[in-house]
């Protein structure tokens, strides 16, 4: 399913969190939303999964407008991994997975033979199914994330939301996720900090800074020196992944401005 | 370029890799009863639960009369004039009170994990929000200066039916802001009400100085159900039911709403709306039982976890039995607070406390792991 985020702003209590952005990913693809902290990223991120509405613009679903539909209908198509602290309540990993069927039930919520195996194939898919009597809180951050890929999947949606989904994780788990993520045919849209996980796992990168687009396309074309210095105030080096032949960054401080000396 | 193509010596596929060793240090499962055999058990305690409020007593009316007025009540039998005084007292005493007991007990267990998912909180209990404290101003000024003295014995629960509502609407005014209803802003809204409510009845308290009101309005701070009548009961069983039927309807989207309003939002639930559903319910719910029952402590906070440590967090499961674990444990301890210093009557919330405290410390060690985790 091909989305369209078309020319969307969001204001909260006067701030201009998200200004006229306008991008797509089409059906399949895994596109990276980049950018400093406050950028925006999540803010538009959460226009998709449909915690916040845009004070303009709309986003399309195939040409549907996804904030006319009703909320269930919204999250049969969209599921999301929201950046959140899980709260206090020690749900199982199965009942954490249930609730991905939630958009797909009555109003009484009535668990179906189809409910059950959707949940389990679901958490077989991500390579948790030994861990579904455990209690989610019990999980590492590794495995918590893992489940709640599962959970998105048991969703059944065309496109899957992420922010930042590789915080707090060992690198193995990061590339774990990316891949389970990548790997999964759905259109996906995430936020990601690491420019190198971006570059190599994105199909389309968009930079964002200050809630506007600044830079768009393939990585490896976006991740420039200039742009990661204006951007991402860093002086960035390109190497070449020996194997995937991948661009690669490295990272210094950009050379500190030097300042007329205060008089004594 | 296409680059997902190339990648692929560095990300295996996801299945191979995370297939590896299942559970090889996995601690044991949560211990968890089923849930079947458990609401069998408390379905049947709970109507054996009711005869037996109406059974024991101060006075000693023997297990056979009892059931004999029992059948006569229920199909509408004779009974000899000579029993009547008995058959009052079973009848007319002690038979409402056990049954506004059960739903009382069951009303606060359910607002109580309502509550609980709707501040995502478990420290909250239905008087969290100041509902409760508002009921026992409009009380106090019944009992001790006699306000409404013309609805008659109706005054009490009328008065403090009222103040519940007038508390609702002015936490719902002050804690509401332009994104909804925001759960801390609930409970600082509600704490911060209640310590206000608090002052002015411990002020009226203070300015009646007449002994016996101030003992009752004491009594109706603590909870008390011996006020109870078959004219309370249809109106608190009234309010409890709807709020029951709203949310064992809502039970899904109560489980998402405790993962978190980003959560909900991505599985398909309005948490906005879903919160000003639930501050309605459980507002109007807590208005009617504090009205027959006063502030009953301790059962809306502790049925809630000690269900939850049972069967799990499951909204669907926990609403099925947490009013029936609430009737039974509230028939019971009403019982107890009739008989433990006979003739006298000790405040019903003293003993949920004595007696629900060390059972919760039991169960919490035993089943640490439903509370925060690890």
């Amino acid at each position: 399913m091909r989305i369209d985020v078309d020319a969307v702003t969001v204001t909260v209590a006067g701030a201009r969190l998200v200004e006229d952005i306008t991008l797509a990913a089409d059906s399949g693809q895994l596109v990276g939303l980049v950018g400093p902290n406050g950028s925006g990223k999540s803010s538009l991120l959460r226009c998709v999964y449909r915690a916040l509405r845009p004070t303009a613009g709309v986003i399309r679903l195939d040409g549907e407008d996804l904030h006319a539909m009703s909320p269930g209908e919204g999250a049969r198509r969209v599921a999301a991994l929201p950046q959140e602290t899980v709260g206090e309540f020690d749900f199982t990993v199965a009942e954490t997975v249930a609730m991905g069927r939630l958009p797909h039930q009555g109003v009484t919520a009535r668990t179906t033979e189809r409910d059950r195996a959707e949940c389990r194939a679901a958490l077989a898919r991500v390579g948790a199914g030994h861990l579904a009597d455990r209690g989610f809180l019990t999980l590492s951050g590794g495995e918590r994330q893992r489940v709640l890929i599962a959970r998105a999947l048991a969703q059944r949606p065309r496109i899957l939301v992420l922010d930042e989904p590789t915080n707090h994780l060992d690198i193995a788990q990061q590339l774990d996720v990316l891949a389970l993520v990548g790997g999964s045919g759905l259109t996906v849209l995430t936020a990601l900090h690491d420019l190198n996980l971006a570059s190599v796992h994105c199909d389309l990168l968009y930079v964002i800074d200050h809630g506007r687009i600044v830079a768009s396309g393939p990585p490896a074309q976006v991740l420039t020196p200039a742009l990661l210095a204006e951007v991402f105030g860093v002086r960035a080096h390109r190497v070449r992944h020996p194997e995937s032949g991948a661009v690669q960054l490295l990272f210094d401080r950009l050379p500190v401005p030097v300042c007329p000396a205060a008089p004594s | 370029m296409d680059i997902r193509t190339d990648h692929g010596p560095a990300a295996p596929p996801a299945v191979e890799h995370a297939g590896a060793a299942p559970g090889k240090h996995d601690p044991a499962p949560p211990r968890r009863t089923p849930c079947l055999p458990l609401l069998l058990v408390l379905g049947a305690a709970l109507p054996l639960s009711v005869v037996c409020g109406a059974a024991i007593g101060a006075s000693g009316i023997g297990a056979g009369d009892v059931l004999r007025y029992l059948g006569a009540g229920l199909t509408g039998g004779t009974i000899a004039p000579a029993d009547v005084p008995s058959y009052t007292i079973v009848w007319e005493l002690r038979l409402p009170r056990a049954v506004l007991a059960a739903v009382v007990g069951a009303g606060l267990s359910v607002v109580g994990v309502a509550v609980q998912a709707m501040v995502r909180n478990a420290l909250a209990d239905p008087f969290v929000l100041g509902i409760s404290s508002g009921a026992a101003v409009g009380a106090n000024a019944v009992l001790l200066f006699g306000t409404l003295g013309a609805l008659g014995v109706w005054a009490l629960s009328t008065a403090a039916f009222a103040s519940a509502l007038l508390a609702m609407a002015l936490v719902y005014a002050i804690a509401r802001t332009a994104h909804g209803l925001t759960p801390l802003r609930l409970v600082l809204t509600g704490t911060a009400l209640h310590y206000g409510f608090s002052a002015v009845t411990t002020f009226m308290v203070f300015a009646a100085e007449r002994g016996e009101s101030a003992r009752s309005a004491m009594m109706w701070l603590l909870g008390s159900l011996g006020g109870a009548t078959w004219a309370a009961v249809p109106i608190a069983a009234g309010a409890v039911l709807a709020a029951l039927l709203h949310l064992t309807l809502s039970a899904g989207r109560l489980n998402a709403l405790a993962m978190g309003d980003e959560t909900a939002a991505a599985l398909g639930v309005d948490a906005g709306r879903l919160r000003r559903e639930l501050f309605l319910v459980t507002a109007a719910a807590t208005g009617a039982i504090v009205a027959v029952s006063g502030a009953i402590g301790f059962v809306g906070l502790m049925v809630p976890h000690a269900v939850r440590m049972l069967v799990g967090a499951d909204h669907r499961r926990v609403l099925a039995v947490a009013p029936l674990a609430g009737a039974v444990l509230l028939v019971w301890v009403d019982i107890l607070s009739r008989i433990a210093l006979a003739p006298a009557e000790l405040p019903v919330g003293v003993l949920t406390a004595v007696i629900g405290v060390p059972c919760f410390v039991l169960l919490m060690r035993r089943r640490g792991s439903a509370i925060g985790g690890r």
